[in-house]
């Protein structure tokens, strides 16, 4: 019973990162880059449904919904400002901007909101019967699970099936040939950006109603886990950021409760350089051969 | 954009006309023009006073020895290289404020030297990233499955299917576009060019490692575009076969000058092609 509780909440946790880590892999497919402010888009998303509740009392459902609004736009005003400028630039100069612009959205969240945790009240409110509760589910683990499937199997449909997820499949594979087919390689990147967003959007609600505390640095570790399940699973692949997700978490979970809470990241991350060392691109990754 | 880019809207696909294509007409407009074009490299002239006009219906060549500037003119008028001097009358209009996006969309489409295939994508995925403009749903209507979805994407897979049936690909349809044999890529690389619903179509040595029963092929092929679509075909080639088998106007390219201009009869005799390509007769 006791495993079963460890195994909800690692899959739980684990779909927070799976939704955190479509964000990475889809900019990272796309774009090429490692958007490292994709955490703080969480928190931001974290803080504008709780002010929509608790100063707007507004219902959760529309407090999310304005949460994903936010998030995107300021996604696709990130992509415009900070890394556009810089897409002939090298990708280092890329890498250290992303890392600026995080600690951007931290401070500032930190002068808008204060340093003080704001207690977050879980925006699922309705409760599980008993005898599931007894078994360690919780409405909000069954909530996370359910929309990180939802969300799934939509962005796979999206990416698969509608020509703007073509247009996404042949910017990630070449953005010159993409753009003398008549494709607008800078608006399809925006786009990614936007999905991105709006994904962080909703793993920032969700993550906040499972853990209930919110501070300026909420998004930082959730996001570098969630960029590790990413490569975990595979960088540029959407399946792949979803195992790599649920796996992370699961063996999160597991090594805080079995091992070490205080190991836990450490062992984390130590399955990430073990697969790593195994498998190289990930394990949903391609190995794509350099032509000479 | 000081200037809107409009074209006419078209249709999915061009409907195939039986219509024998009408006699060149000298005072018709040509699809395109270029004026004293010139790009240079830091201090290195790539193509200079490249002059060239191109008749709505014509297949043109473009030919000269290896590192002629062949291929950057190309990039020129698709825009992957802005000119450094001269201009680019595409269809009477102006391409200087367009990129490459707008060029496209303006009626240029290409293939590529080495292929450039999305390889990871179906072969009719390939074709519907070249359809893309012409294909109109909004992102909630693809996600959602509305009924616009279903006519739209049928639509485009019809148009698919009819494109890669003019190379008979369309048992390939599912296949991956990277596992194709060499022959087929480059066939499928027209094929999503086609799909953009060009007027002017450029090819980048689309003969390069094909045996001489697929040049053959090839050469009928491309007149074949002509006849159906209604388009200029701009070809760069190294096989002389295909060259002086279909093109109309050839156009001799050595150091990005233009050295030689005329009918495939003019350019075989012209001296200064025969020592680009050959070198000079020795004086004995």
């Amino acid at each position: 019973m006791v495993f079963f509780s460890y195994l909800i909440s690692g899959i739980s946790l684990g779909s927070v990162y799976a939704i955190i880590a479509l964000g990475y892999t889809m900019v990272y497919g796309i774009a090429k880059m490692l958007n490292f402010a994709h955490g703080d888009v969480i928190m931001v998303g974290g803080y504008i449904s709780f002010c929509a509740i608790s100063y707007l009392s507004l219902p959760p459902a529309v407090a999310v919904l304005l949460a994903m609004v936010v998030c995107t736009v300021l996604g696709v005003l990130i992509e415009g400002l900070a890394y556009r400028p810089l897409r002939q630039a090298g990708s280092l100069a890329v890498l250290i901007t992303a890392i600026g612009v995080s600690y951007f959205l931290q401070n500032a969240a930190q002068l808008i909101w204060g340093v003080t945790p704001k207690i977050y009240t879980s925006v699922v409110s309705f409760r599980l019967p008993n005898s599931l509760t007894r078994l360690g589910l919780s409405s909000e683990a069954l909530v996370t699970v359910l929309s990180c499937v939802v969300i799934m199997v939509a962005l796979t449909t999206f990416v698969n099936k509608t020509k703007m997820g073509k247009a996404m499949r042949a910017c990630s594979e070449d953005k010159g040939a993409a753009q003398l087919m008549g494709i607008n390689v800078n608006a399809t990147i925006s786009m990614t950006f936007a999905i991105g967003s709006a994904l962080a959007a909703i793993a920032g609600v969700l993550l906040c109603s499972a853990y209930t505390t919110l501070l300026p640095t909420t998004g930082s570790m959730p996001g570098i886990k969630a960029f590790t399940a990413a490569v975990f699973g595979g960088i540029g692949s959407i399946p792949g950021a979803f195992v790599g997700g649920l796996l992370l978490g699961i063996i999160e979970s597991m090594a805080k409760a079995y091992i070490s809470t205080d190991l836990a990241n450490a062992i984390v991350f130590a399955v990430l350089i073990v697969v790593l060392l195994v498998k190289p691109t990930g394990l949903l990754g391609k190995y794509v051969p350099e032509k000479v | 954009m000081s200037e809107p880019i409009k074209r006419k809207p078209t249709k999915l696909v061009p409907v195939p006309s039986t219509n024998k294509i009408p006699e060149r007409d000298i005072n018709k407009a040509p699809i395109l023009e270029c004026r004293h074009l010139g790009i240079d490299f830091g201090g290195l002239t790539a193509v200079n006073d490249f002059d060239m006009a191109i008749g709505r219906t014509e297949i043109a060549g473009l030919i000269g020895p290896n590192g002629a500037g062949k291929t950057t003119v190309f990039n020129l008028l698709t825009k992957v290289y802005q000119p450094t001097r001269g201009t680019i009358l595409l269809d009477g209009v102006d391409t200087h404020p367009m990129n490459s996006v707008q060029v496209s969309r303006h009626g240029i489409a290409r293939t590529f030297q080495n292929i450039r295939l999305f390889g990871n994508l179906s072969v009719e995925d390939n074709v519907k990233v070249g359809l893309h403009n012409q294909v109109r749903y909004g992102m909630v209507q693809g996600i959602l499955r509305l009924p616009g979805y279903w006519k739209k994407e049928k639509l485009a897979h019809e148009s698919a299917m009819e494109l890669l049936s003019i190379f008979g690909m369309q048992d390939l349809a599912d296949h991956q576009a990277g596992s194709l044999p060499y022959g087929a890529q480059r066939r499928l690389e027209i094929v999503r060019a086609l799909a953009t619903n060009p007027s002017l179509l450029l090819l980048d040595e689309p003969a390069a490692g094909m045996n001489p029963s697929e040049t053959a092929e090839l050469m009928e092929n491309i007149v074949k575009i002509r006849d159906t679509f209604h388009i200029a075909v701009l070809l760069i080639e190294h096989d002389m076969s295909l060259v002086m088998g279909i093109c109309e106007g050839i156009c001799v390219l050595n150091f990005g000058e233009i050295i030689a201009k005329g009918t495939p009869d003019e350019i075989k005799n012209d001296p200064q092609v025969i020592e680009a390509y050959l070198g000079k007769k020795r004086e004995v």
